[in-house]
């Protein structure tokens, strides 16, 4: 029984659980129907998408090497928005990511494993946090918007990057655009061979230990945003910023502390990806990771939960999407990007366009159910 | 002296064709910002104009027809656009990064389907595409030193987009400024409440704005794919989009200035194709991403006041909510 006078709300399995399942399944049918329009069957593409994805052990290690990218992109739009900020610059803050990992494989690599892995990884969360915070310093301070300074941060590290790789780090005597090898030291192990040592095979796949720092950022995430008093500030900025001024928060302060951590969990991407399988600095290795975690963070709802479950369907699509291409030649990793920007669509941008009608029938019902 | 004229010469014929399709974008921008509706997704307009474009002109062989399908498409990925962000009141950035996603994604998958040559459109035959064409007396007046030179080299010879372009700056900023659409126009991206109050309708605004917006993301995209080059690739707006966004920035929202600011970067681009290890006196060589950043670099600092002020319209990005 509510108490007199609140609003009355629908169930939260309905605003939290039905309304993203409804908007999810849309863009699902949307993207069936293309698949339908250049000639293949949507079914058909299902199952062995499905069967790409989690089919056998390999898939499923691909899958969860994809999703480990997608958690670390996902918190990081997540943390942002929590503060009410929209960061599109993860692109660019994993790249600087790497680039910090990429510096301490490149110099310490001869260093013991675990410290150099330690290293690296606060190396790629200071890169990726250091990126992030420019543009937070100049919203908080300078008022100028972090949409389109993220943007045009994604660019300019995209041409630092290129610059520092064609004209610096750059093997000699070599056409491609990448650095030396790290000493394997510097390497992330594979989770393939932890499972080789132990005697058990589960075949060879990208998937490396990142993928525990990404379930220990989740963890973190969910322990600093909701049982600390950073979380419950910056929350409190991105809800409403003249009362969280009045309860004695300075915004400005949370929206750089905010874009800081996003640009650290972004700048993570550089573990799993350069420490992790390519042990090498090389150009384009970000692939749209950053991008891919709005769609995550917008279907997870910003909880760690719903960030993990989006990242792993994203991870499914990615690596059960190449299997697809082999199959059906017309089904390319191009239609898992269709289905990438129909889930931001719907999840995010008309999120709305359902939700109150499918809230106020519920919300009759309770009504009735009060009445009664 | 010579040299340099001719050098001259070659960086603005090579800054007119680049500037074209930035031009558009941004005056596309800047119907749709003056407006209320702030839209990043001018990439995916003009990429998805793009491909329409090439693939209409290839299959019927008529430039014409490419454009109508490029702007069509475009005014169709506009609408959805105001359908989220205006009727719906959705966020707006989020819906540009998810049509500019999705049409990323799109045209190579259509274009696999139908043409089976990968993610992009077969080769248009000249017949098909807008080609340059020679202005009155341009062979004629070429052998004027200075001043027929110019004629021949810059104003003369290119295709009819790039006029439409120039041609567009003048009326853009008689509409905005001069008509009575103009006027709601920037006072529906001011203060939509006053706008409401007079009795007009703000969504109607903002959707007829949209359409502008559209229309003209449709003519840059044709521009990309069918004027400028013979055919669609995958990705091929490379950013153009975003960088429109910039100089719409730069230009704080206004004709004149917007449209030299697409000059500015596309100066930029024309020079650092020349510039590409050259040894400048006295400098050395300059890295050409450093030339390619220094558009995003200028709006940044712009943006945070370190040079000038861009304010943008009060009312952009809010949706509007009738109380």
């Amino acid at each position: 029984m509510s108490a007199l006078g609140a609003p009355i709300q629908a169930p939260r399995w309905v605003s939290h659980g039905l309304v993203p399942l409804i908007n999810l399944a849309i863009a699902f049918v949307i993207s069936g129907l293309i698949i339908a329009l250049i000639g293949e069957n949507p079914f058909e593409a299902m199952e062995l998408l499905v069967y790409g994805a989690f089919g056998y052990p390999e898939a499923i290690g691909y899958t969860l090497y994809y999703t480990t990218n997608f958690i670390f992109t996902g918190l990081a739009v997540a943390i942002a928005f929590h503060c009410g900020l929209f960061n599109i610059g993860g692109e660019g803050q994993a790249y600087l990511g790497g680039l910090g990992a990429g510096l301490v494989g490149l110099a310490l690599g001869h260093w013991p494993a675990p410290i150099v892995i330690v290293l690296a990884i606060f190396a790629s969360a200071l890169f990726g946090a250091a990126w992030a915070f420019i543009p937070g310093w100049l919203q908080a301070k300078r008022g100028s918007h972090i949409v389109i300074t993220t943007i045009m941060f994604n660019f300019i590290a995209a041409a630092l990057m290129t610059y520092l790789i064609v004209e610096i780090f750059i093997k000699r005597g070599q056409q491609a655009a990448e650095s030396r090898a790290f000493e394997p030291n510097a390497w992330m192990p594979f989770v393939h061979d932890i499972f080789t040592a132990l005697g058990v095979n589960v075949g060879r796949s990208s998937l490396n230990l990142s993928v525990l720092l990404a379930v220990l950022c989740s963890v973190l995430f969910w322990f600093f945003v909701w049982r600390t008093r950073w979380g419950y500030e910056i929350r409190a900025v991105g809800l409403n910023q003249r009362a969280a001024v009045y309860g004695g928060i300075s915004p400005s302060r949370n929206i750089m502390l905010a874009m800081a951590i996003s640009g650290a969990l972004a700048g993570l991407i550089g573990i799993n990806e350069i420490l992790g399988i390519h042990h090498r600095l090389l150009l384009d290795f970000t692939a749209g990771y950053g991008f891919v975690g709005i769609a995550v963070a917008l279907m997870g709802r910003n909880h760690p939960v719903g960030i993990f479950l989006a990242a792993l369907l994203f991870g499914a699509l990615y690596q059960g999407g190449s299997e697809l291409a082999f199959d059906m030649p017309k089904v390319t990793r191009d239609m898992v990007v269709v289905i990438q920007g129909l889930v931001i669509l719907f999840s995010g941008a008309l999120e709305h366009m359902f939700r109150p009608r499918i809230e106020a029938l519920f919300m009759r019902r309770a009504k009735l159910g009060a009445a009664a | 002296m010579g040299e340099f004229i001719t050098l001259f010469v070659l960086v603005i014929d090579a800054m007119l064709r680049v500037s074209t399709p930035l031009v558009l974008a941004a005056f596309a921008g800047m119907f749709a910002e003056r407006s209320g509706v702030v839209d990043i997704g001018l990439e995916g307009k003009m990429l998805g104009a793009a491909f329409a474009a090439a693939a209409a002109a290839y299959v019927t062989g008529s430039p014409w027809l490419g454009l109508l399908a490029g702007i069509a498409v475009s005014v169709a990925i506009a609408m959805v656009h105001a359908f989220a962000c205006v009727t719906h009141n959705g966020n707006q950035v989020v819906s540009g990064m998810a049509l500019n996603i999705t049409v990323a994604g799109l045209g190579p998958v259509l274009a696999l389907a139908w043409f089976g040559q990968g993610g992009q459109t077969p080769m248009i035959t000249d017949a098909g595409r807008f080609k340059p064409f020679h202005l009155p007396f341009a062979d004629r007046l070429s052998d004027i030193p200075f001043l027929g030179h110019i004629y021949s080299e810059i104003v003369s010879g290119h295709n009819l987009i790039v006029y439409l372009a120039m041609g567009l700056v003048p009326l853009t900023a008689w509409f905005i400024y001069r008509t009575r659409f103009g006027l709601r126009l920037r006072a529906v991206g001011e203060n939509p409440e006053a706008v409401d109050t007079a009795g007009i309708s703000v969504s109607g605004m903002r959707y007829r704005a949209m359409i502008v917006c559209g229309i003209l993301c449709g003519v840059a995209g044709t521009y990309l794919s069918i004027a400028q080059n013979t055919l669609f690739i995958r990705d091929m707006t490379a950013g153009m989009g975003y960088l429109a966004l910039a100089a719409l920035i730069f230009g704080k929202w206004r004709p004149v200035p917007t449209l030299l600011a697409c000059f500015l970067f596309a100066f930029t681009d024309a020079v650092q194709a020349r510039l590409q290890g050259v040894d400048v006196p006295g400098i050395g060589v300059i890295p050409v991403q450093a030339i390619q950043a220094l558009p995003y670099v200028l709006t940044v600092l712009l943006l945070a006041g370190f040079v000038g002020k861009a304010v943008p319209p009060r009312a952009s990005g809010i949706p509007y909510v009738k109380e």
